[in-house]
């Protein structure tokens, strides 16, 4: 292992952060919030004196292999959660440094659980932290240094390997730096677009772009205690779903778009499968939920919006879906499971694994019927070796282990079934709401420290794509040898 | 630049890590993923899997609008008919990896049909390399620069020499010979040094001259060796024939061992005045019967690496003069260093410097200086660059000793309608001169870039 080169990341990374804190600072000074700036001046120092430290004297050997990747990755992910909740501990904005840690993970990983029932009530500065915490974590801090600065020789891709979510990790253009830029512009692009549509149809420009960065990074965090309800406008409902279900595909088809590759994007099958599955699923809860509201159009609209919210895993609410049939509720906890597609900003298993696993059952059920045919699975039209399989597989089986574990951890908490198990599984689909006592216009508050802790490691687990956290649990990673 | 590469072999990988260290866009095509994974993890690059000898994958490596195709698969009519798709498709220039001696002696035809922009051979540029060493064996490495009229020469300098404990500015005071030291290693460090630097004993240094001065030099030094009369050479692949074929014109003798019996035929066949023997080269009795102890100079080329180190070891125990082993696959030049061969070649590189020269001139041939030759010395961490100086610029017409030059970075050597300057303070480099720069620092692209 080669921790000096691990540090070397981490200090750039604590300084990287430091930087993007300073936006919030400056928002401190022109709400001239005073206590709210010290918080975020003391955590900005904190960081560029420890940053520099970490990284006061560069690395002669910069080679990193696949594990410091994994363990630098999910050790970043840590640290920026730890520093990142600062701000909200020393302006005393949220009680208790565990609470604290809670927002902030739920933040970076976008997920969009919140303690607080109350959130209009605190400082501007800080609400737009809050949020931009989720534009930070949605296309991960690491591509943003990798963007920026040159870090580990040509090995990086170990880094964005790990960090980037979907079985397969692929680069748009040769160079890594190039990618991260190109990645970083689009997402840069889609944000300021969706802050002017929603400023254009009248929402405040600091509701707009804390909206708007809260949608990019498919977050969920709101500025309004009842989440977009609060506008009450069909307007900002559609505008919202649209950018959700946008920054919730895969972003090399934004590429192939502005390299005018049309062909290609139509063909993604990707793609295709998250319409169908998206749009069967409107069906049936528009169907379903019909006679709840007075109008056709009002009952699709809150449809699709639930249906974007959860399966981009944003978490955004403009119904409280806790009184929607059962249909539509199982529904949507499913598509809280599947999440999003690979390559987006989204959390969840992902539709490619998705695809990949139905595949894997369909050749299953051939090998039985012919046990000598020779089946091959395709994805995007190429064969899919049988690393990425098992890999696939492999995922799956850990996701569904760490779901059972966790279920029974946070279970010691003694609260119902339905509000355990959903929990987790929001959880870990970085999604943000579940059902019952954690529903649609409820929070996480009530939770023990424990059960907190718990969930907010589901949720670094669920980001990372659980194996770079586990490899910072594992005992072999850390010997000398 | 955008290049893309066809292959991921030995040749194909080491291009590659050499061009994207350089800054441009590589991709790797190869139908092993297995290569491919290793490539993707260790080099910035990207790799696709499947055929580069087909429209649709040219087309998805982005081949119509790359800089540079450069095929390097182990068959020679893929790496034509690669070239020959993507030259059609609109690939500005194209690069074939060629080493089938018969195909190669009809190139000239070839690559104008092909629309080739070159093809590199690299047993034959290996041969040619190994056959210089030969004709001056006092040395351990020498690459020539303005077609030969300058070497660069690398050395050892030996337990108790003259050199020993000399600062670099009394050499010519002491000796009257016109020699640069350019590059020196001691043990793992590479310096460039300055005039104050003092020599040890073993040291590794590298030497730009005239080759009458170095032999001047050499025979001081006491290391001058006559050019080698017999060589024994052992294994008889392709390398083996370009170098006999080298090596008969200047007579020597030559003896190859080989151990396949057709090859025997066909090299006895294409080769009347070498001796061919039905062998096992690495058979001590063999070697002893074929007079090893006698020979001037064993060259091993077997396709093992291993056995290569093995048998140069043997020979050098046994006294032969002149050892010249072939190291393709193994990366440990460290230990290299360590061991009594006298010198390695290795194809691949020699073959990824040439296509790497070649893209550095491609790169600015709208600059102000041409790149001509191109070498690395000291396991690459050094570069030795002859820049050819087309017209006026910041560097041109003014005192070498009022130029801002980076550091670790020395102006060996410059070259003026045939005669050769040892450049000092005051000399200044015009238009038309050819310029030899020796760096350790970033490579160089443009004579312009010499400046801070």
């Amino acid at each position: 292992m080669n921790y000096r080169m691990m540090a070397y990341i981490l200090g750039n990374i604590m300084q990287v952060e430091g930087a993007l804190m300073g936006i919030s600072a400056l928002m401190a000074v022109y709400f001239a919030e005073i206590g709210e700036l010290k918080a975020f001046l003391l955590t900005i120092a904190l960081l560029v004196v420890l940053g520099t430290f970490m990284k006061w004297k560069v690395p002669k050997n910069r080679r990193i292999y696949g594990r410091e990747g994994f363990v630098v990755v999910a050790l970043s992910w840590v640290v920026m959660s730890f520093f990142g909740a600062l701000p909200f501990y020393f302006s005393g904005a949220i009680e208790g440094l565990m609470n604290c840690w809670f927002e902030t993970v739920s933040g970076f990983t976008t997920t969009g659980a919140t303690i607080l029932s109350e959130v209009e009530s605190l400082p501007s500065s800080i609400l737009f932290w809050r949020s931009f915490t989720h534009w930070i974590g949605g296309m991960g801090i690491l591509v943003f240094v990798l963007a920026i600065m040159p870090l580990a020789d040509e090995r990086s891709m170990h880094l964005m390997k790990a960090e980037a979510p979907g079985p397969v990790v692929s680069k748009l253009v040769p160079k890594i730096k190039s990618t991260a830029k190109i990645l970083y512009g689009i997402y840069i692009a889609l944000t300021i677009i969706e802050a002017i549509f929603l400023f254009a149809g009248g929402m405040p420009l600091f509701d707009s772009v804390a909206h708007a960065v809260s949608t990019a990074g498919t977050g969920g965090f709101s500025v309004k205690n009842s989440s977009i309800a609060a506008y009450d406008s069909p307007y900002f409902e559609y505008v919202i779903t649209v950018f959700m279900l946008l920054f919730s595909i895969n972003f090399n088809l934004f590429y192939l778009l502005l390299i005018r590759d049309f062909k290609a994007v139509f063909k993604n099958e990707e793609l295709r499968y998250y319409l169908i599955i998206v749009g069967f699923s409107t069906l049936v809860i528009t169907a379903n939920i019909y006679h709840l509201y007075p109008t056709l159009e009002s009952a699709f609209r809150h449809s699709v919006f639930q249906v974007a919210t959860v399966t981009s895993t944003t978490g955004f609410i403009t119904a409280n879906y806790e009184y929607w049939p059962e249909l539509s509720k199982t529904i949507l906890i499913v598509l809280t499971m599947l999440g999003a597609c690979g390559g987006s900003t989204g959390g969840g298993i992902k539709i490619s694994r998705f695809i990949i696993l139905l595949k894997l059952c369909l050749r299953e059920v051939r090998h039985i019927v012919h046990p000598r045919a020779v089946n091959i699975i395709k994805l995007e039209g190429q064969k899919l070796n049988e690393e990425t399989i098992q890999g696939t597989t492999g995922y799956f089986i850990t996701y569904i282990l760490l779901l059972f574990g966790s279920f029974i951890l946070v279970s010691l908490d003694n609260y119902d079934f339905v509000t355990s198990i959903t929990a987790v599984i929001t959880a870990l689909g970085n999604v943000g709401p579940g059902l019952s006592m954690v529903g649609p216009v409820e929070n996480f508050g009530f939770f023990s420290g424990f059960a907190k802790l718990v969930l907010s490691l589901d949720m670094l687990f669920g980001r990372l794509e659980i194996f770079p956290m586990i490899m910072l649990f594992s005992p072999s990673i850390w010997r000398r040898d | 630049m955008k290049i893309v590469i066809v292959g991921d072999g030995k040749v194909g990988s080491t291009i590659a890590k050499q061009l994207s260290t350089e800054g441009h866009d590589i991709i790797v095509i190869d139908s092993n993923p297995r290569a491919l994974a290793g490539s993707g993890n260790t080099m910035d690059v990207i790799c696709l899997e499947g055929n580069g000898c087909t429209v649709t994958m040219q087309q998805e490596a982005g081949v119509p609008d790359s800089d540079l195709l450069i095929a390097a698969t182990s068959a020679d009519e893929v790496n034509l008919l690669c070239c020959l798709l993507g030259k059609k498709l609109g690939a500005r220039h194209t690069i074939a990896r060629v080493r089938n001696p018969e195909y190669y002696a009809q190139m000239n035809l070839l690559k104008e049909e092909l629309g080739l922009s070159m093809a590199v051979n690299p047993e034959s540029a290996a041969a040619q390399e190994v056959s210089r060493l030969l004709r001056f064996p006092s040395a351990l490495k020498i690459e020539p620069f303005a077609r030969g009229r300058v070497e660069l020469v690398e050395l050892k300098i030996p337990e108790n020499s003259v050199l020993a404990g000399m600062p670099l500015w009394a050499i010519y005071k002491e000796f009257q010979v016109k020699i640069l030291v350019c590059a020196v290693q001691r043990e793992e460090e590479v310096t460039i040094p300055s005039g104050d630097f003092v020599l040890h004993a073993g040291d590794k240094i590298n030497i730009t001259a005239e080759h009458i001065e170095i032999e001047k030099f050499f025979r001081i030094l006491g290391l001058f060796r006559n050019r080698v009369r017999s060589v024994m050479i052992i294994g008889g692949g392709r390398l083996a024939y370009y170098l006999a074929k080298e090596l008969v014109a200047i007579r020597a003798r030559v003896k190859i061992i080989e151990m396949d019996l057709e090859r025997c035929e066909y090299l006895s066949e294409m080769l009347p005045e070498a001796v061919i023997i039905h062998a096992d080269g690495t058979d001590r009795e063999v070697l002893q019967e074929e007079g090893l102890e006698k020979t001037d100079a064993l060259v091993t080329l077997t396709g093992m690496d291993e056995e290569n180190i093995v048998v140069g070891l043997y020979a050098k125990a046994k006294k032969v003069p002149k050892v010249v082993a072939k190291v393709n696959k193994i990366s440990f030049h460290e230990i290299f260093d360590h061991m009594d061969i006298d010198s390695f070649i290795s194809p691949k590189t020699i073959a990824a410097n040439n296509i790497v020269r070649y893209v550095r001139a491609m790169q600015n041939s709208v600059g102000s200086s041409n790149v001509e030759t191109l070498h690395r010395l000291i396991n690459d961490q050094v570069e030795a660059v002859e820049f050819k100086v087309w017209e006026p610029s910041d560097v041109v017409g003014i005192p070498l000793k009022d130029l801002k030059i980076k550091k670790n970075l020395l102006l060996a050597t410059i070259i003026r309608q045939g005669k050769i300057i040892i450049p000092g303070g005051n000399d200044v480099i015009q238009v038309g001169d050819h310029v030899i720069v020796v760096t350790s620092g970033k490579p160089l692209g443009d004579l312009m870039e010499i400046l801070k």
